[in-house]
């Protein structure tokens, strides 16, 4: 993988420090410590319920945490997040990808993307079109763009949520399991677009099953366990030598298939 | 039973062009307190929805009361109940509009939470992170969609509210039930008038289910 290792010296776009996050009686986060870097393309994996969807989607406000710090970009969030400008900073700056696609079926592919520029960034409706034309032809999709998303195959449609979080020129792309949700023979397709965006050197943090994209594209895998970060390391360490019987056994099981 | 009976269809249709001139008042108790009850409906169903309980529970109580009472006895209050606050008379067509606004509109309540409570969570969670405001996210992905989910519901509150509107002949408002009355005391042709005053509120009622599947059918184009 010839990709661009970040700039040491640069701040950290993620900071997490003893984040804790609890659903009632449920840990579902425990003293979360993250960090990640400008350009760093960062795979978390992990049994499904261990918390790592959680994880990520703390980081642009959709999940609030109790306790800990976390700052994006250089604005903090704070815990018992209530909507603040910070948030708002944040989610204008950080893009997501989501497991269900949730493109909005009642918009054209172009305006799906077209959209947030617009209301969020201001964007006269002609520089907003030539972006999404732009990011829909990098994606592959340049010729469905005056369809609706009900139109396109799952493929298609994790590829427009893609230009629809691109348009928006996010600092940091936040994954949530892109690829669960598509039948096999889309996965690579979009796996593809992933992986050009890494090679760009868009900062990435991604929560997959897809374990040979992970070592591929990873310049650092997180393993977690029920909350807790109990492996860490390149992909090479992580997945040929876990050091952690959890992780051992995790992949064991992913791995054998 | 002896059947002497003979169906006057030349009464019948005599007693059209009399019944018609009730239309007008049907229509306009119907469509104007529809209207209100919409914008009503809006905002105590957006109220229904909020998590603060002091914008909630007054939205609450307004539903189950005007949901829960006969509009019959709401237009009745209304009429000779509410002069007697005011200290003057309430004009019958007012009463009659306004009956249909608060009735409809604790219906239409319902159907507005139902129907914005129906966008899958993604929805919004994909316009947030987009960026838009939670205001934003309500107005460009959540309404259009929802709005769209509302249409049947909507149609089949339109059309009881029309057929409500036959209770305010007892308030005098001179529509098409009460033109009937007036008529048939006159003629007391009874089987002719209410089987005229029957197909016309069909007319309306089935114009309007037309007019509304057509927009549905719109509505449904690229989803």
């Amino acid at each position: 993988m010839t990709h661009e290792k970040s700039t040491s010296g640069s701040d950290p776009i993620v900071r997490m420090d003893k984040v804790n996050k609890h659903f009632g009686s449920l840990h579902v986060l425990k003293d979360i410590d993250l960090s990640v870097s400008p350009g760093e393309v960062v795979v978390i994996i992990g049994a499904s319920g261990s918390g790592k969807s959680t994880l990520i989607r703390c980081i642009n406000g959709l999940e609030e945490f109790q306790q800990g710090y976390l700052e994006v970009d250089g604005s903090q969030l704070v815990p018992h997040g209530k909507a603040s400008a910070a948030l708002q900073k944040i989610r204008t700056e950080v893009g997501m990808v989501f497991q269900q696609f949730n493109l909005f079926p009642h918009l054209s592919v172009l305006d799906n993307v077209t959209l947030a520029p617009m209301k969020v960034r201001g964007w006269s409706r002609e520089d907003a079109i030539e972006t999404a034309e732009r990011l829909l032809e990098r994606v592959g999709i340049s010729d469905q763009a005056a369809k609706h998303p009900g139109q396109l195959s799952g493929g298609q449609q994790q590829r427009v949520a893609l230009a629809r979080a691109l348009a928006m020129e996010p600092r940091l792309m936040l994954f949530d399991e892109p690829t669960s949700a598509l039948d096999p023979e889309m996965i690579g397709e979009v796996l593809d677009a992933m992986r050009e965006l890494a090679k760009e050197g868009m900062t990435m943090l991604i929560v997959t099953h897809e374990m040979g994209f992970a070592r591929e594209v990873a310049d650092r895998v997180i393993f977690i366990h029920k909350g807790e970060i109990t492996e860490e390391g390149p992909p090479e360490e992580v997945f040929d030598s876990p050091r952690n019987e959890r992780t051992q056994s995790f992949l064991s099981r992913v791995l054998k298939h | 039973m002896d059947v002497t009976f003979q169906f006057d269809w030349q009464a019948a249709f005599a007693s059209i062009p009399f019944l018609i001139k009730g239309i007008p008042y049907t229509l306009l108790i119907s469509f104007g307190g529809l209207a209100i009850g919409f914008l009503i409906g809006i905002l105590f169903g957006l109220l229904r929805i909020s998590r603060l309980a002091w914008l909630k529970i007054p939205a609450v109580a307004y539903i189950e009361i005007f949901r829960g009472t006969p509009v019959l006895v709401q237009v009745l209050f209304i009429f000779y109940g509410l002069p007697q606050l005011l200290g003057g008379p309430i004009n019958a067509l007012v009463a009659g509009i306004a009956a249909i606004a608060v009735n409809s509109g604790a219906y239409i309540s319902e159907i507005v939470r139902g129907g914005v409570q129906s966008i899958e969570r993604g929805q919004r969670e994909a316009g947030l992170s987009l960026g838009l405001s939670r205001r934003q996210t309500f107005r460009y992905i959540i309404w259009p969609q929802a709005f769209r989910r509302m249409i049947p519901s909507l149609g089949n509150q339109g059309i009881i509210s029309i057929k409500d509107t036959s209770l305010f002949s007892v308030i005098g408002v001179g529509e098409l039930v009460r033109q009937g009355q007036v008529y048939i005391a006159t003629t007391f042709n009874a089987l002719e008038v209410y089987l005229m005053v029957a197909l016309l509120y069909l007319a309306i009622t089935l114009t309007l289910s037309f007019v509304l599947r057509q927009l549905e059918r719109r509505g449904l184009v690229g989803q």
